[in-house]
């Protein structure tokens, strides 16, 4: 080897990691710092296309606070967010529990089968459940007409007290099965000898769930809490393509995204686009914190 | 736990059964109500007497918009960024398995709290900054400010943590380059997790809707979320057709997974489980 190629490669094997991240930090810098610290600044405008901004301070956030869209967006993203938590995750660790069973034969197809929904993107399950819901046709209303004979004309996405069960029920149908995948691969990574412990100490099923079960799924169970939490907030492609890209009657379907999209992208504000993102921004921040929290403390008292 | 008792047993594999075909039924319907004439679609619920198939709807369908096209659109695109973020994510999750150097903790701490923001947050900005650089309405505009995935470059970590270190060092008396190691050692053994990645991120691409319906404007250009969102609007009437398309639309997704699926599910919760 000669000096140069030998000096060369020792230049090579110092330097190795940076070159390795530097299009990370590069890209970061541009397409995540930048536009982060830049929507701070924005925020504080009121903007109308490129060329019009008007500095207003906090008038953005106090404008906000009071604005009655944005509330009835809040309010709706946060009862599509306390279902998912409390309606769905249950329902994906109760499935898991089932698969989880001993002896289980057909395992694999059934998991294959209760995640499949998650294959179907956001868009397309909007456009198939958008037609699912649909009057007189509908696969849900001919389902409950034969079944409970309902009316066929049951208006799930034009009535505004069923938009939010639909979105719900919609959401139920594409995360249970991928949530209890999760939970699934938790489960079985609880020590079995913990259970034969419960068994001989005469603990019953129910005891063995809290006792063991539980705190041996905990870490994952707080991750997809979380992820689920987050996930929610975000909620914007499944009732813009349901509605057929509207808020829906009386703004049942307006959630936080949808609301930042129809201020940034239809009316031409950026800045308070912004805005609206940095308090979604911050309510996820503290959902998520505040979770993890509540995580941490639980496991001390088991 | 026990094995369960007969009547057990059957309860068991009934609710499995029975939620088992509440997932699937819509899909079912849509493959149904794509195969069915308009006449049918109020006869029948799911499918018409064998004689009664047509694909009908599938024609109509290329004759309303360009679907070949926009398939290829969304191929090229989805493609494009599996194989950058992939290149990117897994050198960048190698760095930070494989070396202690300065600022890798900067680096970890920005990688989580990004994971906590928002993407939304930077999208008016984010929107700026494209189309100043003239990025706006092009794929580049689509590809770059996503080419590097934190999601990835986190699970690449993870997976690349498990690498023995004696085969790196063996690797480096051979005279390899970091690089070689990298490319000769740390990704052939991650092939599961780059099985992983490639689905996720391709699902995540291909089902893209917000960034594009933003940034596009051109209609060829147009990808399958943006082009089908368009259909819903005009067509509110030829329901079998949009059938046809939304079905169309999942279909690359799901053959990738019938092809990567035990990679993927093994990855998806590598993450979590021991993470």
């Amino acid at each position: 080897m000669s000096k140069t190629a030998g000096s060369l490669f020792a230049f090579q094997q110092r330097h190795a990691p940076y070159l390795f991240v530097a299009p990370f930090i590069v890209l970061f810098c541009t397409f995540g710092l930048y536009p982060l610290v830049k929507s701070v600044v924005l925020s504080f405008y009121i903007t109308s296309g490129p060329k019009s901004q008007v500095f207003v301070g906090l008038e953005n956030f106090l404008f906000l606070l009071a604005d009655p869209d944005f509330g009835k967006a809040c309010l709706n993203t946060a009862v599509f967010a306390a279902c998912s938590v409390f309606l769905q995750l249950p329902l994906s660790l109760g499935l898991a529990l089932l698969l989880n069973r001993k002896g289980l034969r057909g395992r694999n197809l059934f998991r294959l089968c209760f995640f499949s929904p998650r294959l179907v993107g956001m868009v397309f399950v909007g456009v198939l459940f958008s037609l699912v819901f649909a009057m007189r046709f509908g696969l849900l209303n001919v389902a409950l007409h034969a079944l409970f004979g309902t009316s066929l004309e049951l208006d799930w996405l034009g009535e505004a007290r069923y938009v939010m069960p639909a979105l719900v029920l919609t959401s139920l149908w594409m995360y249970v099965g991928f949530n209890m995948i999760y939970f699934l691969a938790a489960l079985q990574n609880v020590d079995e000898t913990l259970y034969e412990a419960a068994t001989v100490d005469g603990a019953n099923a129910w005891q063995q769930f809290w006792h063991v079960t539980l705190p041996g799924i905990k870490p994952v169970a707080v991750f997809v809490v979380v992820l689920s939490t987050i996930g929610s907030f975000q909620l914007f492609e499944l009732p813009y393509l349901m509605l057929q890209n509207s808020r829906g009657p009386d703004g049942a379907g307006l959630t936080v995204v949808m609301y930042l999209y129809e201020n940034g992208f239809v009316t031409g504000d950026l800045g308070y686009a912004s805005a609206i993102g940095w308090t979604l921004a911050l309510g996820v921040l503290i959902m998520a914190i505040g979770q993890m929290y509540l995580g941490r403390t639980w496991k001390k008292e088991v | 736990m026990g094995e369960d008792n007969p009547i057990r047993k059957a309860l068991l594999y009934a609710v499995l059964v029975l939620a088992g075909a509440l997932t699937l039924v819509p899909l079912v319907w849509l493959v149904a109500c794509s195969l069915k004439n308009s006449e049918d679609f109020f006869a029948h619920v799911f499918f018409p007497p064998l004689d009664r198939f047509t694909l009908d709807n599938f024609r109509e369908l290329f004759r309303q918009m360009p679907f070949l096209r926009l398939m290829m659109n969304s191929l090229f695109v989805a493609g494009t960024t599996v194989m950058v973020q992939l290149f990117f994510s897994s050198l960048g999750g190698f760095a930070l398995a494989r070396y202690e150097f300065r600022g890798k903790r900067v680096i970890m701490i920005v990688m989580l709290a990004t994971m906590m923001i928002p993407a939304q947050v930077m999208l008016a900005p984010l929107y700026e900054l494209i189309t100043r650089m003239r990025l706006a309405d092009t794929y580049l505009g689509l590809v770059v400010p996503g080419a590097v995935s934190v999601f990835g470059m986190y699970l690449f970590r993870q997976s690349m943590l498990q690498l023995p270190d004696e085969l790196l060092q063996a690797g480096r008396i051979d005279g390899c380059s970091e690089f070689g190691l990298y490319w000769r050692i740390a990704i052939p053994v991650s092939r599961p997790m780059i099985g992983a990645f490639c689905l996720i991120a391709f699902m995540g691409t291909w089902n893209s809707f917000l960034w594009p319906q933003i940034i596009l404007q051109s209609k060829e250009l147009f990808t399958l979320p943006i082009a089908l969102n368009q259909l819903v609007g005009l067509q509110r009437q030829d329901y079998g057709v949009l059938m046809a398309g939304t079905l169309l639309s999942i279909l690359p997704v799901a053959g990738l997974f019938l092809v990567l699926q035990k990679e993927f599910l093994s990855g998806l919760t590598a993450g979590a489980v021991k993470g």
